[in-house]
Parts: structure tokens; C-alpha cells; sequence
């Protein structure tokens, strides 16, 4: 206000509006931009601050238990009521075999010692394992970025390449909902509905037909 | 004023009450009673016959009002008479209530027609959760009821309702070069199937869903040839409803068991809904492609498919403004 007042000090200046215009404007402007910006007016289900994860956020590894799921992911998990990923009885934790006396092999090959069931069909031309897993610790997953994720949200590293299934996603018109339609909500997660080795909605038996009029007695 | 005449023929009961060698007109003469007067006493005699016949239950069901007149006295008689009744039907406690539209509140349903694989789960699941009558082919008649009908139409043709095949079977879906529409009752804002009811059986409730009142319901089946979608179904017979098979989580306006020659169509699941669940065949739906919630909430899903995405309606030419939008989400 203090700037606005200034041309009032020479009331005769026929640039008053001008200058009027001049100052008020950009500080208009400016008490919007603010306004808008300020962490009130974000949505329940925006991104997760990205300083929220990182480094810090790894679980411990040289316990050998299986990460806390939940680890780093109580803010980050408001509005989203994820269930548990689904990870094979077999192989989890992963870290149960991949721990220090298997050093990783970061070499780009098929895999013919072991997961041997997976049959990669996602973007296989550019992509393999450690795209997603992480090398250093197999129990996380790692963005492009090179911070690490959990499992429980593994919607993220998806999000990555599918933004617009992510933004739908996140307003709830990609995927199923379960629950109240005014109250809590059961997202699934993407790697519930499908395969992240081979993501394409495998086909279905389709229910029994209607019985046709003419076959009804 | 009716004249006696001597070719007149006289009912039985007028018959019997004159001696025999007497004609009809001699009959009415010694009795000084005209047509009218005979035909005002037989009506009240035969009124006091019929009450007399019928218990206390069935002269009440007689007497009732429409459900939208009642009192809430009156709805609460008639919810346990329901109960009682399906009691004694099904040998099982069933949960009639009848919970009113909420503030603020108007339902939309939002189906993405580019997820859609036509498995028909949305299908069975609705006629588990809303007592619809299953087939019954060694009855006496048979008499199935869907609420859903999944079309199967060719990707070239586009959507063409005229082509479009309900009754596809294949090992696998989605077929190629096929794609899937479900049609369900529209829950239309302007609904030509209430307009023709001549009972006013069938309305639109605050929250706009179109309800049907069982006990009211005449069975007259003009709405059925007024529904532009085709989505209401007739008990042409008792449904075939096997006690183990009822859902006890029921609605009067809903999914409560019905009887023969009622009409009856999806209701968003009202007795779901109404409690805030989600319908049972948004819930069932693999695919995800079903999406529902309140259409005056900024924050519903159905708000998010409606801002971002290009919604249609069918049949939108005959103004009868469905809350059932179609889209393609790719």
C-alpha cells in the first residue's frame, strides 16, 4: 500500500492513473501469486514432497528383515489407501538371496539361472531388471531420478513413463475403487491389476449370456 | 335412467332370491327394486363377503398408500410387514429399510467404454446384490432377470445399437476388433418412463434416482414401452429367488425381493449407495471402468471424469438427460 500512496503525494500529475497502474498491478499480481502458492491450496492428493523420500528413506539393509512397508510412506499414503503390494511368497524378500555373497551383475543379459518365469514385455527393447530394481538393495525399487522407492509405492515409478494413467489414477477415473463413494476409498495399486513384467489386461471368460427371449418358456 | 325391460337377463343372485315360475320383471315388480338398488346391495354384499375372506393382512395391503404419501408411521408398518413377510417366505432375518435421499446430493455414473472388456461380472453381481430373479428353466415358467445388458459391437461400425449382439459367448473376451457398451438403467433427469406411469408408481427421488414402488406397481408395463434404453424388466412370474441366494441388505424402493408382475430396474444400487457404498457393480468391475459418486462433490470421481474427460450420453436427441455418461479414457 505504502507504493501505491506514493502518487497520491502529487496530486496534480496527470500521469497519476498511469503510474497508479504501474505500481498497483504488479503488486496485484504478485499478493496472488502468493496466495495461490501456498501449501493450503494444494490438493489431498498431490505428489508427495520429493524431499520427503531419498536416501533417508532406504530401510535398513544389513538387518536381513524385510523393510518396513510402511516406511516413509504414512504422509505420502493420504488419500491413497493402497493395499499391500502383491510380492511373491517365493521370492520375498529379495534380499534373502541377493545380499552380500551375490555381488550384482549389472550386465544386460537374459535371464537364464533363475526368475526364469519372467517374461518381460514392457518397453523389452530398452528396458531390463535394474531400470527398476535396485542394484544396490533388491528389496527397494529406484526411480530415474536414482532415489529410492518401497514397493507400497511403486505407482510413482510407474507414474514416471504413464503421467496421464498416473493423473487419473490419483483422481480416482484410472483403476478400481472400492469402498464409500463419500468416504474412504481402496485404491489398488497399478501392479494389482497388472503384470509389471507384461502390463497388458490379460483377456477373461466372459460370464454366462442372457437367456434369449425366444428360449424362454 | 335404465329401463326394465322383459328380455332383460337377470344374474344368478337375483335369480334365486325370486320363485321360479316368477320372470324377471314380475321379480323386480313384487320386489320393488330397481336394477340400481339391486346392484348397489349385491356390490355391498359381495365387498362384505370378500372382507370377510381375506385377513386383516391383505384388507391392510388393500387399504395402503402409495409409499410417497405415507407417513413415516405408515412406512414403518409397512417395512415390518415386509419383513414378516419375506420371514416367513425365506426363513431368514431381511432388512427392509427405507433410507431417504440425502442433502446435496445427486448421482452420477460415469462408464469408460475404452476399458470394457464385456466379462459381464457387473452383470451377476448385480443380480446377486439386488435379488433378481435366476433362471429357472425346470419351473413352470421361466422367468430371468437381468438389469445389465453388455452389447458387444464391431469396432468399425462403431456404436451402432442396432447391430449390437447381447448374447456374444466366446472362450475369451474382449473379441477382436470388438468393443463393449453396458446399458443399465440411464437414471435420466427427464424420464419419459415416469411420465407414463398411470399410478404414478415410478418416480424421481430428490437424489436422482428413478424408483419404482412394488406394492403400487400395476404392472401395466407402459413404462417399459416408454424407456428409450430399454432398461426395465418384468416378473412375468414369481421370481425365482432360492432362499440361500437372498442379499437381507435391501431397500423398499430397491433390491428388496419382488413380487409377480411388478416391474423392476437397476437403481444405483440404492440400498449401497444410499449408505454411501459404491454400487456392487462398480465394485466387481476388473477393469476399473465403472466409476460413480456425487455429481455436486468438486472432488467425486464422476466430477473428475465430467471436467477432463469427453463424456456422451445415449440417445441424446430425445432430451431425456441421463446421469449414466459414456467415455473413452484413452
Amino acid at each position: 500500500m505504502a507504493a501505491a500512496e506514493s502518487p497520491q503525494q502529487n496530486p496534480t500529475s496527470r500521469f497519476e492513473p498511469l503510474l497508479r497502474a504501474f505500481l498497483v498491478v504488479p503488486l496485484a499480481i504478485a499478493l496472488v501469486g502468493s496466495c495461490q502458492s501456498t501449501p493450503a491450496g494444494k490438493a489431498a492428493i498431490d505428489l508427495p514432497d520429493p524431499s520427503h523420500s531419498g536416501p533417508v528413506n532406504l530401510p535398513p539393509p544389513q538387518s536381513g528383515l524385510p523393510p518396513d512397508p510402511m516406511h516413509g510412506q504414512k504422509e505420502e499414503a493420504k488419500g491413497y489407501a493402497v493395499p499391500k503390494p502383491p510380492l511373491s511368497k517365493e521370492y520375498w524378500p529379495c534380499s534373502d538371496c541377493h545380499n552380500e555373497s551375490q555381488p550384482p551383475n549389472r550386465t544386460r543379459r537374459e535371464l537364464k539361472d533363475d526368475h526364469t518365469n519372467i517374461h518381460l514385455h514392457h518397453d523389452e527393447a530398452n528396458r531390463w531388471c535394474l531400470d527398476c530394481h535396485d542394484a544396490e538393495n533388491r528389496d527397494v525399487l529406484h526411480l530415474a531420478s536414482g532415489v529410492t522407492i518401497t514397493f507400497d509405492e511403486s505407482y510413482r515409478l510407474c507414474g514416471q513413463c504413464h503421467g496421464t494413467q498416473f493423473r487419473d489414477w490419483k483422481s480416482g477415473i484410472h483403476g478400481k475403487r472400492t469402498g464409500m463413494w463419500n468416504g474412504d476409498k481402496q485404491y489398488l495399486l497399478c501392479v494389482h491389476c497388472h503384470n509389471p513384467h507384461s502390463p497388458h489386461f490379460k483377456p477373461l471368460k466372459p460370464e454366462a449370456p442372457p437367456v434369449r427371449p425366444n428360449l424362454i418358456r | 335412467m335404465l329401463t326394465e325391460k322383459p328380455e332383460t337377463h337377470s344374474c344368478s343372485g337375483h335369480a334365486g332370491e325370486s320363485s321360479p315360475e316368477l320372470t324377471d320383471e314380475a321379480a323386480a315388480q313384487k320386489l320393488s327394486m330397481s336394477r340400481r338398488n339391486f346392484m348397489k346391495h349385491s356390490a355391498i354384499v359381495a365387498g362384505a363377503a370378500a372382507a370377510a375372506a381375506c385377513s386383516a393382512e391383505d384388507l391392510e395391503k388393500f387399504t395402503t398408500h402409495r409409499l410417497r404419501e405415507m407417513t413415516q408411521p405408515e412406512v414403518k408398518a409397512l417395512l415390518k410387514r415386509l419383513e414378516a413377510d419375506y420371514k416367513k417366505k425365506f426363513k431368514k432375518d431381511v432388512d427392509v429399510r427405507a433410507t431417504p435421499a440425502a442433502e446435496g446430493v445427486k448421482f452420477g455414473y460415469a462408464l469408460d467404454l475404452s476399458r470394457c472388456i464385456g466379462c459381464r461380472r457387473c452383470v451377476h453381481a448385480c443380480v446377486k446384490e439386488n435379488n433378481q430373479s435366476r433362471p429357472n428353466p425346470d419351473g413352470d415358467r421361466n422367468n430371468p432377470i437381468q438389469w445389465i445388458k453388455v452389447l458387444e459391437m464391431e469396432k468399425d461400425k462403431g456404436i451402432d445399437l442396432s447391430d449390437a449382439n447381447p448374447y456374444y459367448n466366446p472362450e475369451e473376451v474382449p473379441r477382436e476388433g470388438h468393443f463393449y457398451m453396458p446399458v443399465q438403467c440411464q437414471q435420466c433427469e427427464n424420464p419419459p418412463c415416469v411420465k407414463v406411469c398411470p399410478v404414478q408408481a415410478t418416480w424421481k427421488e430428490p437424489d436422482g434416482i428413478v424408483v419404482i414402488d412394488y406394492e403400487w406397481c400395476i404392472g401395466c408395463r407402459y413404462c417399459m414401452v416408454a424407456c428409450p434404453y430399454g432398461a426395465r424388466r418384468f416378473n412375468w412370474a414369481e421370481p425365482n429367488l432360492p432362499a440361500d441366494q437372498v442379499n437381507t441388505n435391501t431397500h423398499v424402493l430397491g433390491n428388496r425381493p419382488r413380487p409377480k408382475g411388478v416391474v423392476e430396474k437397476c437403481t444405483f444400487c440404492i440400498q449401497r449407495t444410499r449408505a454411501g457404498r459404491y454400487p456392487a457393480c462398480v465394485e466387481i468391475c476388473p477393469v476399473g471402468a465403472r466409476k460413480f459418486g456425487n455429481m455436486l462433490d468438486p472432488k467425486s470421481e464422476i466430477r473428475a471424469v465430467l471436467e477432463s474427460k469427453r463424456v456422451f450420453i445415449l440417445k441424446e436427441d430425445l432430451n431425456t438427460q441421463p446421469k449414466f455418461f459414456y467415455f473413452f479414457g484413452i
